[in-house]
């Protein structure tokens, strides 16, 4: 009960941030490859090129961004599980743990 | 399940999810088609011989653990160089590169292959980077930010003996050191009749309101990262030392 109090604390503050964060600031965020990279190639008349496979189109990056969780999750944890095992049972009882 | 087998399905799971990990990224990758191809083909000669040695290391090695290893480190450099972090106070987004935690675990040689598998796929299935400045982005991302983040771990623990001193300083500097370099790909290539330092200084500074608080939460994230393996198997960082008594 405690873990879910904790967690809904979390939740609500984090929204609560993120609200006033973004309620109070009028940047755009727009990322350093942006505002730094292609700000002084566009000045140096060297613009960039569409990408190969251009993934801007309607819902694609939310379909990759659902993926990506998913994907990245298992994939650090497939190895993580290699690397750090979980105690057994009976090592769990012996140790407390 | 033989040990062998395992690598294998590591390798098969962790490149196709390599593939699926789409996250839209606001970063310091140059974008394809900024660098002119006289500047694209060096880049790309400067980083062969490299990842040609990091693909040999990782042919030599025997050890068991090393793929689990590469697979979460791996996985780790993709997901932090795909996420972009917004910066109150400069109020732009950009990423950590995670290349000098990396380089602490597995090696700054491992740490370029891994960097440019990440990239690759970025630069295919992101649009992010490009394909024509693979080479530069790997070049500042997985060979600068990797070795100064390396060599930074190994000096400071040389001289001082703690780890999370060491730790931090690999994580900022090597943040640091590929936004460095960036900004002299893009000065040595964009600079035209302006005289290159001064552009050089003004593309760095540029990037100064985002990438020092960015290196500064990487320093923290090699840290609590190193302080985990640490307490948890610290036989693992032993395995991928250069010397046994740097770690």
């Amino acid at each position: 009960m405690k873990k879910i109090w904790l967690a809904s604390e979390f939740i609500i503050l984090l929204a609560l941030g993120m609200y006033i964060g973004l309620r109070t600031s009028d940047s755009k965020w727009a990322g350093v490859d942006e505002s730094v990279v292609e700000k002084f190639a566009i000045e140096a008349n060297r613009p960039p090129h569409e990408p190969l496979i251009n993934i801007e189109h309607g819902d694609l990056p939310l379909l990759l961004f659902l993926l990506a969780g998913a994907a990245g999750g298992f994939a650090a944890g497939y190895s993580f599980r290699g690397l750090f095992p979980p105690k057994d049972k009976d090592e769990r009882l012996l140790t407390g743990t | 399940m033989k040990s062998k087998d395992r690598s294998i399905t590591v390798i098969l799971v962790f490149t196709p999810l390599l593939v699926l990990l789409a996250v839209p990224a606001y970063a310091m990758h140059i974008t394809e088609g900024i660098l002119p191809a006289q500047w694209a083909l060096l880049w790309f000669a400067v980083s062969a011989p490299f990842l040609f040695l990091g693909l040999r290391g990782l042919r030599g090695q025997q050890n068991p653990q090393l793929m689990p290893m590469v697979g979460l480190v791996g996985a780790a450099v993709f997901i932090i160089s795909c996420m972009p972090i917004p910066v109150p106070a400069a109020g732009t987004c950009s990423h950590p590169c995670g290349t000098g935690i990396a380089a602490i675990f597995i090696g700054p040689l491992l740490t370029v292959v891994v960097s440019s598998i990440a990239l690759l796929l970025q630069a295919l299935f992101l649009a992010h980077g490009g394909l024509s400045t693979l080479g530069a982005n790997l070049a500042s991302m997985g060979i600068a930010g990797a070795f100064a983040g390396y060599g930074i771990f190994i000096l400071v623990r040389r001289l001082t003996g703690r780890w999370w001193i060491a730790a931090f300083l690999c994580g900022l500097l090597s943040d640091w050191a590929t936004y460095s370099v960036t900004s002299l790909q893009l000065a040595a290539a964009l600079h035209g009749t302006a005289s290159f330092g001064k552009f050089f200084l003004t593309v760095m500074l540029a990037f100064v309101p985002t990438q020092v608080p960015l290196g500064i939460l990487e320093g923290f994230l090699c840290v609590g990262a190193y302080r985990f393996i640490l307490t948890r198997r610290p036989e693992l960082l032993k395995i991928f030392a250069v010397r046994k008594e740097d770690l």
